[in-house]
């Protein structure tokens, strides 16, 4: 019931958002504030209690609730979290927190309705990361693109309009696809035992022949690696990164794109075994092929949002690349990437926003020496330019590193191709770093370096991506229970 | 051994004050902070240093960095005879120059001064976590550490933009070799399971002879970036950008010897991969006296230096690829000692000189600054190989083996020590003789260092005079080789495999007497003809190639850097587009088909309810067809 809690306090407090705005606009932004802080305040007890992994002998759900939801279709309301999803939620609100602490000053209007649908966003994705019931996963799966889909149209920048379409049209593509998937196998289970029922248990026994399973499994692959999202499905990103608000950004990297790799992880993988297996080498190909390529994306960018937003494309082809390979370290380092990326990508692109609001430019042709004006900035970027190139004793490190060596086992030449990604990362990084804060001092405006909240919200960040980096075992500990 | 984990814990800490601090410290306290904490790990290192002696050696863990059930990486320091010495080297040539900063940064802003010792100690840092580690995974943090210490320091003046490019370069490079590294460690997981140093090297047999070889050579592209050798020196001369201090910190007292470190913990590995050991050896040759080609022509005080450690990190390799193991740490040592006392030594010169570093524009500083001039000329001295100074034992040990593995190696080595006397002592004899060549401002404002700034130099004179007696060699004195004593555990799995052959006390004496011989004659002869007529002018035909470093540069510009850009370029401009399109041609055919598809929206109730019955005679199809 906790878990059911967990979306309750999001969805009520973005309704109480956008009704209490139109008497005390200022309030929404406190109580999207407690509402978040409730939820990861409920998180962390969680973690306090399984963080360690789970008894022996008790499963490995760590927390599990169903209830009857629509009887007649077979639809109930089941919701449960493992390692996995745990890892997930936490990272959700941690960023969630960062995403309503970074909108505090740049969102003047319709902070309400902006409020509302950030914390409609939140709960559809903290809604991914616990259904177990395939119908209420999409149901959750439409929660989460809908609300970021207004706050793209909204609160964008200039050519928001277009990349809001271009977000919806992609996702809802791929999420129709995903749909025509569920109900051929809410069918064919059903046609096989009888009893017509979306739950994930059940669905896990269906046996499908090759074929079936193939072109059912594509349907959900289709739609999660758009998410993930894989080249060449992520055209949509680089648009709807840039033009988002900074939260936008913040949740569109950190969260959104998880989302892609959890189906995988959760979905795709045991319900479709066989035929996963079957595709693994062109899916590793693809992630190679995306490390490489966003990397190469990211070091053509003059705007500084829409470099970040490729680097996430070579980030997440390291995802891709680690899940097919079907190795438990190469598993470990997948979590470890999609925390890791949350944060660091989460970090850059909150600097890339207190950048623009300072500057009223995303163009990086036209930044340059920030560091002598806003030292303590130009350190924290530092530290995330680092991060971002996978530098050792930084969170990054150990996932790309364990990634690799797990898709070492499986595939030598691939993962000599995917490393040069740490070359390529390298390129792009050092150059965003050297174009923004190094070199003479370029606009003749007086800059303020970081205020307290911005201090608050990266200190937190560098924090966690140094700890991540020296104690990798905190998030390992809790995946090594998914087992 | 128990204090082992206090020598890398003092310089994080100054780090961290020094950082996080930087506003609020004044620049004696950084000082103090910076270069205290330095010499207490030396006083650290010390301790353990003796007490490796006394035969306390061992693996000390402290706790599980990675841990997925059948595979750990432990977090453990190795405490040894190889580690102990580096720390030694690293610490006590560290702490000189962090002495040496304080005097010689003082100008800089109060929180830019306090950012450059921060930068200064965790370089420090780095470099002893690689040297400590007792697993590859743990050398590799540091590894990659001293390359974004050097990354931070070449491009401590930021503001200009050929310095951060200079530091961007630096660290690219650097990262391609550490590509090497990584896939080595991959591949050694895969063979034996773990990356500790006791694992591995106590499982050589999991490796075939093929794996050996490659694990050898990965490792090996990895010392190349680090070591600065072919192809990957580029970057070593490029890093004059940083301040001074900190091209002696790099050359003498970290980085670059990481290489050199490296292969000689794994020495195991390459001992049992002779074809590596050849290209180690051909490689580190070949850079010996290139490099040393291009430091003939070189009018930059500080690039003749970089080009001189190129040089002398390749006659390392060489010594690694021969299996001269004691006698590359050795060289390692000695190096560090007179490469330190040069590099500081032009700083000291620079300084004097208000910022100047063509030495065309120099001429007769000895009458002005007499301690730099004395130092300089033992450094010199050291490094050309004059019999009594250390460079000349170290670098007598590593031809001797060359000429016993092939006698054609012994005198390409022997030419490219020829090249270093001569460079060497045209940079002296141009710097520190004849008449004064600068402006006159410059000439009022000639003087002698401080003595923050002499006394390093005087103490790293004294060591680059007297480090060579720990090596001297068996036909001079037999038995009196301790370096070659005190690192026999560490190398000793490697003599018994390795074929030993001895050359004759006659032989050495031979080949010492024509390498001193020929040296001091060209050493002479540099001396004379660049005291009376130093070579200011431009370069002419063979000169020009070697003036602009064999257009190595512009070479990789072509062939890497560029096609690099256009492909970057062609991904953003012609593939994204396309993809783009794509997109925007699929949306414009749906729109298209939508209105096609308006039509059947007739308006006519008939047509309505065709297609409903249409749609649910399909129903009970499907519903039919998943029943079976």
């Amino acid at each position: 019931m906790i878990l059911v809690w967990l979306i309750i306090v999001l969805l009520s407090g973005g309704m109480l958002c956008w009704i209490t705005a139109r008497w005390r606009p200022m309030a929404a932004k406190w109580i999207a504030l407690c509402a978040v802080l409730a939820d990861l305040a409920i998180l962390l007890n969680i973690w306090l209690q399984y963080g360690k992994g789970v008894q022996a002998g008790t499963g490995t759900w760590m927390i599990q609730y169903q209830t009857a939801w629509i009887p007649s279709f077979g639809i109930s309301f089941h919701v449960a979290i493992d390692g996995l999803s745990l890892i997930l939620l936490l990272l959700t609100f941690f960023l969630g927190t960062l995403a309503v602490l970074c909108s505090w000053k740049e969102i003047k209007s319709r902070a309400g309705f902006y409020y509302f649908n950030l914390l409609w966003t939140l709960a559809g994705i903290s809604g991914v990361f616990v259904a177990l019931d395939l119908f209420l996963f999409y149901f959750f799966w439409e929660v989460m693109l809908v609300p970021m889909y207004l706050l793209i149209l909204i609160w964008g920048d200039k050519n928001r309009r277009y990349a809001a379409y271009k977000f919806f049209i992609f996702t809802q593509a791929g999420g129709l696809l995903m749909l025509l998937s569920i109900l051929s196998l809410y069918f064919i289970h059903g046609a096989q035992s009888g009893s017509y029922s979306y739950d994930y248990f059940s669905l896990l026994n269906t046996q499908l022949e090759p074929a079936a399973a193939k072109w059912i499994m594509m349907g959900f692959m289709i739609a999660f690696v758009i998410k993930l999202p894989m080249v060449p499905f992520h055209s949509w990103l680089p648009d709807a990164h840039s033009e988002a608000p900074t939260a936008g950004s913040l949740i569109l990297a950190g969260l959104l794109l998880k989302t892609g790799a959890y189906g995988i992880i959760r979905f795709v993988l045991p319900l479709f075994h066989q035929a996963a297996v079957d595709i693994a080498w062109w899916a590793m190909l693809f992630g190679v092929i995306g490390i490489i390529y966003g990397a190469l994306m990211a070091f053509a960018q003059t705007d500084i949002k829409r470099l970040i937003a490729y680097t996430s494309v070579s980030h997440m082809g390291f995802v891709l690349t680690g899940i097919f390979a079907f190795r438990e370290i190469a598993m470990q380092g997948v979590v470890m990437q999609i925390v890791t990326h949350g944060i660091s990508t989460g970090a850059l692109f909150v600097l890339a926003g207190m950048i623009k609001e300072r500057l009223h430019t995303r163009d990086i042709s036209q930044m340059g020496g920030l560091w002598t004006s806003m030292p303590a900035m130009g350190g924290v970027a530092m530290l995330f330019t680092m991060a971002s190139l996978g530098l050792p004793v930084l969170g990054n490190f150990i996932a790309e590193f364990l990634i690799l060596m797990g898709t070492f086992q499986a595939n030598v030449l691939l993962t000599v191709l995917a490393s040069t990604g740490l070359v390529f990362s390298a390129l792009y990084s050092l150059r965003m770093m050297q174009k923004v804060f190094l070199g003479p001092v370029t606009s003749g405006e007086k800059l303020t370096d970081i205020t307290a909240r911005e201090m608050i919200i990266l200190a937190t960040l560098s924090i966690a991506i140094i700890l991540l980096g020296l104690y990798p075992q905190t998030v390992m500990d809790v995946v090594l229970s998914k087992k | 051994m128990n204090l082992i984990y206090l020598v890398p814990l003092f310089p994080l800490v100054g780090f961290l004050l020094n950082g996080l601090c930087r506003n609020y410290l004044n620049k004696s306290l950084v000082g103090i902070i910076g270069s205290g904490s330095i010499l207490a790990s030396f006083i650290v290192s010390l301790i353990v240093f003796f007490d490796v002696k006394a035969g306390h050696t061992g693996v000390v863990s402290y706790f599980e960095f990675i841990n997925l059930g059948k595979f750990a990486i432990p977090f453990a320091f190795q405490v040894d005879q190889l580690s102990s010495l580096f720390l030694l080297i690293i610490t006590g040539v560290g702490f000189l120059i962090h002495v040496y900063s304080t005097s010689y940064m003082h100008e800089e802003e109060n929180q830019h001064f306090a950012r450059y010792f921060a930068y200064l100690n965790l370089f420090v840092f780095s470099m002893l976590l690689l040297v400590l580690g007792a697993n590859y995974v743990i050398m590799f943090i540091g590894w990659e550490g001293v390359g974004l210490c050097s990354y931070l320091l070449i491009g401590y003046w930021f503001k200009s933009i050929p310095y951060t490019n200079a530091a961007n370069k630096a660290f690219i490079m650097n990262r391609i070799g550490d590509l090497g590294f990584l896939i080595a460690i991959f591949w050694i997981i895969s063979k034996v399971g773990s990356v500790n140093y006791a694992d591995v090297f106590a499982h050589t047999n999991a490796f075939s002879k093929s794996d050996l070889v490659i694990v050898t050579l990965l490792l090996f592209v990895g010392a190349t970036g680090k070591s600065a050798q072919i192809p990957l020196y580029t970057w070593l001369p490029d890093a004059m950008a940083g301040p001074t201090p900190v091209s002696a910190l790099i050359h003498a007292a970290t980085m670059v010897t990481a290489g050199i470190y490296m292969i000689a913990r794994s020495n195991i590995l390459y001992t049992l991969a002779p074809a590596t050991m050849h290209v180690v050896a051909i490689i580190g040759l070949a850079t010996a006296v290139f490099a040393a080609t291009i430091a003939l022509k070189q009018n930059d005080i500080k690039k003749v230096l970089a080009y001189s450690t190129v040089s002398q990190l390749g006659y390392m390799f060489l010594a690694l690829g021969v299996g001269a193991y004691t006698g590359a740490v050795f060289h390692v040592m000695t190096h560090a000692f007179f490469k330190a006392l040069l590099f500081l030594g032009s700083g000291s010169v620079i300084h004097a000189m208000g910022g100047e570093q063509d030495i065309r524009k120099m001429g007769g500083l000895g009458k002005y600054m007499p301690a730099t001039h004395i130092t300089f000329l033992i450094g010199c001295l050291a490094i050309a190989g004059i019999p009594g100074f250390s460079g000349f034992f170290s670098k007598d040990e590593i031809l001797a083996h060359a000429y016993m593995s092939n006698p054609v190696l012994y005198y390409i080595g022997l030419f490219g020590a020829l090249l270093t006397a001569f460079y060497m002592f045209r940079l002296y004899a141009t710097t520190f003789k004849g008449a004064f060549r600068g402006t006159h401002d410059q000439e009022h404002h000639l003087h002698e260092s401080p003595a923050a700034i002499t006394i390093p130099l005087i103490i790293l004179a004294v060591l680059a005079f007297a480090g060579g007696y720990v090596g001297i060699p068996e036909f001079i004195q037999p038995d009196a080789h301790s370096l070659n004593k005190f690192l026999a555990p560490i190398f000793a799995e490697s003599m018994k495999v390795m074929p030993q052959h001895e050359l004759s006390h006659s032989t050495e004496w031979g080949l010492t007497g024509i390498s001193t011989l020929l040296i001091v004659i060209v050493v002479v002869a540099a001396w004379a003809k660049f005291a009376k007529k130093p070579d200011v002018e431009e370069p002419q035909g063979f000169g020009k190639v070697l003036a602009n470093k064999w257009y190595i540069d512009e070479l990789y510009d072509a062939i890497i850097v560029k096609p690099v850009y256009g492909l970057g370029r062609f991904c953003n401009n012609v593939l994204e587009k396309l993809v783009d399109w794509i997109v925007n041609g699929v949306g414009r055919s749906v729109q298209y088909g939508s209105r096609q598809l308006r039509l059947l929206q007739s308006g006519q109730v008939g047509s309505y309810v065709l297609f409903m019955i249409i749609g649910i005679v399909l129903f009970f199809v499907m519903q039919f067809f998943f029943k079976k």
